[in-house]
């Protein structure tokens, strides 16, 4: 029997990126259907009554949301192939808090930095970079935070990384200058095509979120 | 359990995170030793064991392996001890129960919490969004005969199990209520069994003392505007 894949996305969703990659790391064949978020479709809000959010996916039919839950259930249902987990339980236990931390720390901070001005910007970019900080730390030398393989961290990261200019044009500053090492691991981790080819061009991102700004009144 | 392994937990008497992991490793028939931390004063050891977060529960196993945050504690558990499986089988099953714990903690536990330790209109408005959030939480709960893992407890009684016993002391703390057993009475009866059950009842921390430690957690963080930390 085929499985039936359909994805619900939206472009410039690090969320989305999370599922876009999983799903073609594990070289599943998927429907993506692009959301407006500003005018979410009844069947959006049917696959998700609860949150009406993206990523959803839907596998012959059942639905499946929040991205890491996502991730996880992809690598449990095709476990045949390029696993993204790692087999050892302590290992495992690891990648689900940095990607825990991940969630935690980085999306709000983010937000912050293009959301807000002043001192509320201030304290977001602060945020955001300390965080950032310790996850490059975490990363020493290793080339993915799984080790030699790309993985779930790499995912629940990866797709910050398209937005990087934008929240250094925002914030006035450079994740390079701070994190250079992180820079040299999300450069990396676009050499795959499964990155690559699920985030979004930096400009398109840019301008995306320049726009939005107007609506926030910060621009 | 093999005579070679060691567990430690880290953790604090009042903490429903760090009861989700005692509850887990009793249910698997896991012997570890408690290590009670002072979360208000915090130890050179928790500050090794957890230096990013600096928090408990804090699991340690065989020396050198540390494992935060109860989620994660929860899932490394059920991976090392096959016995009496917390996480149905089916992959399916399994987002839905990881989905269900999310929204638990992020809705019930955060608004709950919030409704608790604010004032005024952020405390009204956070119980408004507490019991938006059980209604869903109530659905899932008639979905059920008796736990979420069967006739056993499973992953999802377990992150839930601070609504059995932790919510009514924040209601009488508040005071606040959210567990109306009108609106919600799927949720009252699975939270009566599951304080029956064996491994949970015997347990539990003692409730007058959690009604002191709440009331001056409430006090102290009312204190500070949109300030409120867990635990």
């Amino acid at each position: 029997m085929a499985d039936e894949v359909v994805l619900l996305d939206f472009w410039a969703s690090i969320f989305g990126m999370r599922v876009r990659i999983a799903l073609a790391e594990k070289g599943i064949k998927y429907e993506n259907k692009e959301e407006d978020l500003w005018n979410k479709s009844p069947f959006l809000l049917q696959m998700n009554p609860i949150h009406k959010k993206i990523p959803v996916l839907i596998h012959n039919g059942k639905p499946i949301c929040e991205s890491l839950i996502i991730v996880q259930y992809i690598d449990e249902v095709w476990h045949d192939r390029a696993p993204l987990l790692p087999s050892d339980p302590y290992q495992r236990a690891q990648a689900r808090f940095w990607a825990d931390f991940i969630d935690k720390k980085i999306y709000d901070s983010g937000r912050k930095v293009w959301t807000t001005k002043g001192e509320e910007q201030e304290a977001g970019k602060k945020e955001f970079l300390d965080s950032l900080k310790t996850l490059e730390a975490e990363l020493g030398d290793k080339p993915y935070f799984g080790g030699d393989s790309f993985g779930f961290v790499d995912i629940a990261l990866v797709g910050f990384y398209s937005r990087f200019h934008a929240y250094e044009t925002f914030g006035n500053f450079s994740v390079e200058a701070e994190c250079p090492k992180l820079i040299a691991w999300a450069k990396r981790c676009m050499e795959k095509e499964s990155v690559s080819k699920s985030l979004p061009d930096r400009k398109t991102v840019y301008e995306f979120f320049a726009q939005r700004r107007k609506k926030f009144g910060v621009e | 359990m093999t005579n070679q392994e060691e567990v430690k937990l880290l953790g604090f008497w009042v903490s429903p995170f760090v009861r989700r992991v005692e509850w887990a490793l009793k249910l698997k028939g896991v012997e570890f030793e408690y290590i009670e931390e002072d979360v208000f004063n915090k130890s050179p050891l928790l500050l090794q064991l957890n230096p990013v977060h600096q928090k408990v529960p804090c699991l340690v196993y065989n020396d050198n392996k540390v494992i935060s945050e109860s989620f994660v504690i929860l899932e490394f558990i059920d991976e090392i001890w096959k016995q009496n499986p917390l996480l149905p089988q089916d992959p399916h099953d399994r987002a839905k129960a990881r989905f269900w714990a999310k929204f638990a903690e992020e809705k019930v536990f955060e608004g709950a919490w919030n409704a608790l330790c604010s004032l005024g209109e952020e405390k009204e408005r956070a119980v408004k969004l507490t019991i938006e959030a059980m209604e869903h939480i109530e659905g899932e709960m008639k979905r059920i005969d008796y736990f979420f893992g069967g006739e056993s407890i499973g992953y999802l009684d377990i992150i839930m199990g601070w609504m059995a016993y932790w919510l009514p002391v924040f209601e009488e703390v508040g005071p606040i209520k959210i567990l109306d057993p009108l609106r919600f009475p799927a949720t009252i009866a699975w939270a009566n069994r599951f304080l029956d059950h064996h491994v949970i009842k015997d347990n539990l921390p003692p409730r007058d003392k959690m009604i002191v430690y709440f009331h001056n957690r409430r006090e102290v963080l009312s204190s500070i505007s949109h300030g409120w930390l867990k635990i």
